[in-house]
């Protein structure tokens, strides 16, 4: 009894209240005509998908620097690495094509010819968005330097303002893929590209499970777990414990001979390559790459996820990430869907919205009690 | 019945919180006008016993108390805080709970606030009348001057130095005019020695004046001076009531601790002269409210170095100063080399180790276990606690070396603790100052600066910390410079004395020298012309 109010106390109420709840979801989809085994796998994907991505709260949050609002900044890194490499591709392809392919290119458009083109071009994609995720979130750090105290307020429109400026640079941006450019004017990119042909599915599909109408995507889990790994083992060392001093009590790390002002760069440079990492793990799933005020939102899902893990503005760990990924994106796939059958309606976009902004502002308004 | 109540009556009251017993079948009286004074270690029980007179919410919501409580005859149950104000008890707190923004006489009168009659009244009720600021400010400077202090009354709390929030807070609750009962809990703690002087005869004058007070202190001397009886406990009990005209500082510090305490073990001892391993030339250090101004000395290696004098007078600069947690400038050297200023990194690297006055704010990680706040100074600048991987490419963390270190000190400096993954928030005042002293004692410093060691702990703890900064110096022959507002306690440990008056020093002293000596020095009446330009600030 000690030891389970022990794991009680450890895991929080508010988590085994979703949980329960989540639980009933799953045991309420046979009576409402939804199918288990693929409420099972949606739940799974969604999980693989934003699972980078809520990762990418955790090094602000330990520095200090609060929850990372700022997402859309690294998601748009991610984005000039998955256009700059579709680009890449149909450029090669083109001249493959033509006969015409000479030194760099005859080797790029060999490449792309085997089995691994998938993993190449995504590979080429994440090569290109950490240095472009380094410069912004650099930039982005030397803001939040100056604000302390008052980060979250400023990321957020950091974040904003990131978008809207990139709304301009995508119609203006050099880019002239057929596959990417709009087909009238022949120039700027279309607000939706697909990476069906390039890197859809890479990672999710590799080692995939599928049993029936289940569906595992074994690859994608792998990546986010070794993601996971790799931020643990960050803060493992020495630079990570200073970090984490860093957010805990600045004067005492200063104290102790910290820079931090560095630290807190390292940190929101970390934050910003894994949004970079994690938006392109999400469209490799979704299919999709979204352009324009795609990323405007992202972040909130992301902080509310984190959140609802039990992490606080200043402290999260890697089990706050899973819990947190698991609880919010379980109960945003399962509440419309057994809802909408249940009421035999379509509204599943209606509720899934207010169930996500709920859930949001749920988990905002315990960001300051919640301790583990 | 007794022919008369006394004004406040405590009768078997015991306290327990999950089962664990923090107080137990407490008595005593007070009359109107006496002085108590209520002295025990830290975690005797003196905290929880003034939160169940004050009906603070935390003892209802963890079970109530046992006993009784008469307040003039009436039983007095307090369910919160204002009951019993409303009952004529006040209370100072240990910390300080007053507005930083606010002047003093707004805080001093909040929510009592003199007013004016407006028209919008008519429409709104009382609460919209307007302020009189001129009345405020008499009420606030009578009520500060009953104090017989001066602290002018528009300046905002977050500007006032300790003495006079102290000062302001008590201010608070003479104005309330039915104050009967007065709670001080430490507030002598953050004074230096001239404003508690000021304070306890103010205590007096108010006592005279009929209210009762309880004092609750470390500082042994006063409550000697001040009280007319004191109480003595210790693991939540009543060990002893007293007259301290019966008694000696001694002998309650020894029931307060429940064993004899040996006077001052201090055999003055002799030492040679030898090389000096620190020297500071025309330091001036911009730190708010002990602003240096252009100080002078040198510190001979294996020396117990003191630095004392008044408050805000520049003592604890100094050694923030040279730790580079301030803006400072001039020249420092410590073994030979050149320190260069303004940096921490580059103090620490140059094997000074630094314990802060300011525990809380700059010397512990609170919400991170024993071991870090331990390990973390020495893993930064030493590399220690850290395994190298892939050819030093990767520094990890070696947390069962912490670990292990974590407990050597927990054993060695006897920190109460559940373990050594305790966060430091959880720990007493005197387990966080040992767990700020192992943090420097793990870097192996050559020379270690303390500010304030003693400051808010219990005597037990106290000699504890002394003894083991001595004991430092003497197996690993540590210079160490220690700051403090207690002349007694540098005299006890210390080799020579500096006395800091106005950012600059008035004398340096053998400890041995009188009293009196240090007391004229820290008076400013000292040798160096007071008038010459304001060194430094260029």
């Amino acid at each position: 009894m000690v030891k389970f109010k022990k794991f009680i106390e450890n895991f929080g109420w508010p988590r085994i209240i979703i949980a329960i709840f989540l639980m009933c979801l799953f045991a309420a989809t046979p009576f409402v005509g939804v199918r288990l085994d693929t409420s099972i796998s949606d739940t799974l994907v969604r999980v693989g998908m934003n699972g980078v991505l809520v990762l990418a709260m955790v090094p602000m949050v330990q520095s200090g620097c609060g929850l990372n609002f700022g997402l859309p900044l690294g998601i748009i890194s991610g984005l000039i690495g998955a256009t700059t490499s579709i680009q890449i591709a149909t450029s090669a392809d083109a001249i493959a094509k033509s006969g015409a392919a000479r030194g760099l290119w005859s080797v790029i458009a060999g490449a792309l010819q085997t089995g691994s083109r998938g993993a190449i071009l995504f590979a080429a994609a994440i090569a290109i968005a950490i240095p472009c995720a380094a410069v912004f979130g650099f930039i982005y750090a030397q803001i939040l330097n100056r604000v302390k105290g008052e980060e979250m307020m400023i990321a957020t429109y950091v974040g904003f303002s990131s978008v809207a400026v990139m709304c301009m640079a995508w119609l203006l941006l050099p880019f002239n893929s057929a596959v990417m450019v709009w087909g009238y004017g022949g120039s700027g990119l279309r607000t939706t590209i697909s990476t069906d042909g390039f890197w859809r599915h890479v990672l999710s599909d590799f080692q995939s499970v599928t049993i029936g109408k289940f569906y595992l995507p074994t690859g994608m889990f792998l990546f986010f777990l070794f993601m996971v790994f790799l931020v643990w083992a960050f803060f493992r060392t020495k630079t990570g414990t200073a970090i984490t001093a860093v957010g805990s009590n600045p004067e005492f790390a200063r104290a102790s001979g910290i820079n931090v002002d560095r630290m807190r760069t390292i940190s929101v440079m970390l934050s910003t390559v894994l949004g970079a990492v994690g938006i392109l793990v999400y469209e490799q799933s979704f299919g999709f790459i979204q352009l324009y005020m795609g990323p405007l939102y992202m972040a909130f899902p992301a902080v509310a996820a984190i959140l609802l893990g039990g992490a606080s503005v200043n402290k999260a760990t890697m089990v706050n990430v899973i819990v947190g990924t698991f609880l919010f994106q379980g109960i945003l796939t399962m509440t419309p869907s057994v809802i909408n059958n249940l009421l035999k309606s379509d509204m599943s976009e209606v509720i899934r919205i207010i169930v996500s902004n709920g859930m949001i502002l749920y988990a905002l308004t315990r960001k300051t009690q919640v301790k583990r | 019945m007794p022919d008369k109540e006394p004004l406040l009556r405590v009768e078997a009251v015991g306290k327990e919180f999950f089962g664990n017993r923090v107080l137990n079948d407490v008595n005593f009286s007070l009359e109107a006008g006496e002085i108590l004074g209520l002295v025990g270690e830290n975690g005797a029980g003196k905290s929880t016993l003034m939160n169940i007179l004050f009906g603070m919410p935390v003892i209802p919501q963890t079970g109530g108390y046992e006993g009784k409580i008469w307040i003039e005859g009436k039983e007095a149950r307090f369910e919160s805080p204002f009951d019993a104000i409303d009952a004529g008890i006040g209370m100072v707190h240990q910390e300080f709970s007053l507005l930083p923004g606010f002047t003093a006489t707004e805080n001093i009168l909040l929510n009592r606030e003199s007013t004016k009659y407006n028209f919008l009244v008519e429409a709104f009720g009382d609460r919209i009348r307007t302020l009189d600021r001129k009345a405020m400010r008499h009420r606030a400077d009578e009520a500060i001057s009953l104090l017989g202090f001066s602290i002018d009354p528009d300046t905002p709390a977050s500007e006032m130095p300790v003495g006079h929030k102290q000062f302001t807070e008590i201010a608070r609750e003479i104005d309330r005019k039915n104050t009967k009962i007065l709670v001080l809990d430490e507030p002598t703690a953050v004074l230096a020695e001239s404003e508690a002087e000021i304070l306890i005869s103010s205590l007096r004058g108010l006592a005279a004046r009929g209210i009762a007070l309880i004092f609750i202190s470390h500082r042994l001397q006063e409550v000697m001076d001040l009280c007319d009886k004191i109480i003595v406990l210790r693991d939540g009990t009543v060990v002893k009531e007293t007259k301290p005209a019966d008694a000696t500082v001694f002998q309650i510090a020894s029931w307060m601790v429940g064993r004899n305490v040996e006077t001052r073990g201090a055999e003055r001892r002799r030492r040679e002269d030898t090389e000096n391993v620190l020297e500071v030339e025309k330091l001036w250090v911009d730190m708010p409210g002990e602003t240096v101004r252009s100080v002078t000395f040198s510190v001979q290696k294996g020396e117990i170095f003191g630095i004392g004098g008044l408050a805000g007078q520049g003592k604890l600069g100094i050694a923030n100063g040279i730790m580079g947690l301030y803006q400072a400038g001039g020249n420092v050297s410590a073994m030979g080399q050149k320190v260069t200023l303004n940096s921490p990194a580059g103090s620490l690297r140059l094997n000074m180790a630094f314990v802060s006055e300011d525990r809380r704010g700059v010397g512990l990680l609170l919400d991170e276990p024993i071991d870090w706040n331990i390990a973390f100074t020495a893993m930064q600048i030493q590399d220690k606690f850290l395994k190298k991987m892939l050819g030093g490419l990767i520094k990890w963390r070696d947390d069962a070396g912490m670990r292990e270190a974590a407990l050597d000190y927990i054993k060695r400096l006897e920190i109460r603790c559940t373990s050594h993954k305790q966060r430091a928030v959880e720990l007493s005042g005197g387990n966080q100052q040992k767990v700020c002293l192992a943090k420097a004692f793990v870097v192996g410093p050559e020379i270690l600066f303390v500010s304030e060691p003693t400051r808010g702990i219990d005597v037990g703890a106290k000699k504890l910390v002394l003894d083991t900064i001595r004991s430092v110096n003497e197996e690993f022959g540590t210079t160490i410079i220690i700051t403090s507002s207690e002349l007694e306690e540098l005299r006890s440990v210390c080799d020579r004395i500096a006395i800091v008056d106005n950012g600059r020093i008035s004398g340096i002293r053998p400890a041995d020298s009188l009293a009196e000596e240090f007391g004229v020095l820290m008076m400013g009446e000292s040798p160096v012309a007071v008038s010459d330009t304001v060194g430094g600030n260029d």
